[in-house]
């Protein structure tokens, strides 16, 4: 049997217990935010960077996470290369990390990446020292091009961000994590246990959520349905499911049947 | 001597000659974890905010985490 203990996440020769990424915003307070994260088991939690506020004080939210958790920030909210790439900059030096989950967005209304700063950003990171985890649209090509110029992960969405339409594109998916040699995480679109369960089964190297959490009626609950939804995938997954067929077969035995 | 400055986005006039004079003058204390500054898009490290110098026309970003997904 697969141990889940013996079956880490490694990202730029790192290891995480947890195939669960997960985001930090959305939560009605820092209390519930903190609840839902120990409870999805995430390793790894995504903040943004924002001017701080000069009427009131600095944000807190970093102090409760930070030492508790591999916390890796954002480029979110940029729309060029050279945004993003100044923003990983400015995420280096408040929080000490060289990890940064590259987003470059071409549209408000979408909120789909644009490949072209996309890979522009990908590339001057790289060559920055970057662990850079790239957030790309599920295009078999982009993706590609990602791993190739160096990203330490791949992440396509499964849907639009925020939509919790699950994974639209399975087969694209399944292509991109046949072509790469580093991880492939679906980030983006879950919206239940089931979605994340489902992009661990067609080979995904983990799932990467936040409004799925956040939003939820009971965000606990949702994620700790997201924790066992990932489990549940990768062990599925690992496992091997049987083939489709298009009839029915018996799992009982016919031999003995009374009346034969 | 004053200068007309943006930081984060606001125009502004400051007194301040330094980023870390800057910091204090808008009630952000240096030494807090967990900041980062840019002036006109190159990041300042923490261990320069004593000297690094303002001038007039300057863009000057300070950021922090905050929550995201």
């Amino acid at each position: 049997m697969t141990d889940t203990l013996k079956d880490p996440l490694t990202i730029a020769d790192k290891a995480f217990m947890s195939r669960l990424l997960i985001g930090s915003a959305g939560y009605s307070n820092n209390q519930l935010m903190l609840d839902s994260i120990s409870a999805s088991g995430a390793n790894i939690v995504t903040v943004a960077i924002r001017r701080i506020s000069l009427e009131g004080g600095a944000e807190t939210m970093i102090d409760l996470l930070a030492g508790d958790y591999h916390i890796l920030p954002n480029t979110a909210g940029c729309f060029t290369a050279r945004d993003a790439v100044l923003t990983a900059q400015l995420a280096r030096e408040a929080l000490e990390t060289n990890w940064i989950k590259l987003e470059v967005i071409g549209d408000r209304e979408t909120l789909y990446p644009d490949g072209e700063h996309l890979l522009q950003a990908a590339e001057e990171m790289v060559a920055d020292g970057f662990i850079v985890m790239a957030y790309s649209t599920d295009d078999p090509i982009l993706c590609r091009k990602l791993a190739d110029l160096g990203c330490a992960a791949v992440m396509p969405l499964g849907s639009p961000i925020g939509s919790g339409m699950g994974v639209l594109n399975p087969y694209n998916i399944e292509i991109i994590r046949a072509q790469l040699d580093v991880p492939v995480i679906v980030d983006a679109g879950i919206g239940t246990a089931s979605d994340a369960a489902f992009a661990m089964e067609l080979g995904c190297d983990g799932v990467l959520l936040a409004s799925a959490v956040a939003k939820a009626r009971d965000p606990v609950g949702m994620a700790m349905a997201m924790r066992h939804g990932v489990e549940g995938g990768r062990l599925a997954h690992l496992s091997g499911r049987i083939p489709r067929k298009r009839h029915a077969e018996a799992s009982s035995p016919e031999r003995g049947v009374i009346g034969s | 001597m004053s200068a007309t400055i943006s930081v984060n986005g606001v125009e502004k006039t400051a007194t301040a000659t330094t980023i870390a004079d800057l910091l204090r003058d808008e009630n952000v204390d240096p030494a807090v974890r967990f900041l980062a500054v840019a002036i006109n898009g190159a990041v300042v490290p923490r261990s320069k905010w004593d000297g690094a110098a303002i001038k007039s026309g300057d863009d000057i970003e300070i950021v922090s985490p905050a929550p995201g997904g």
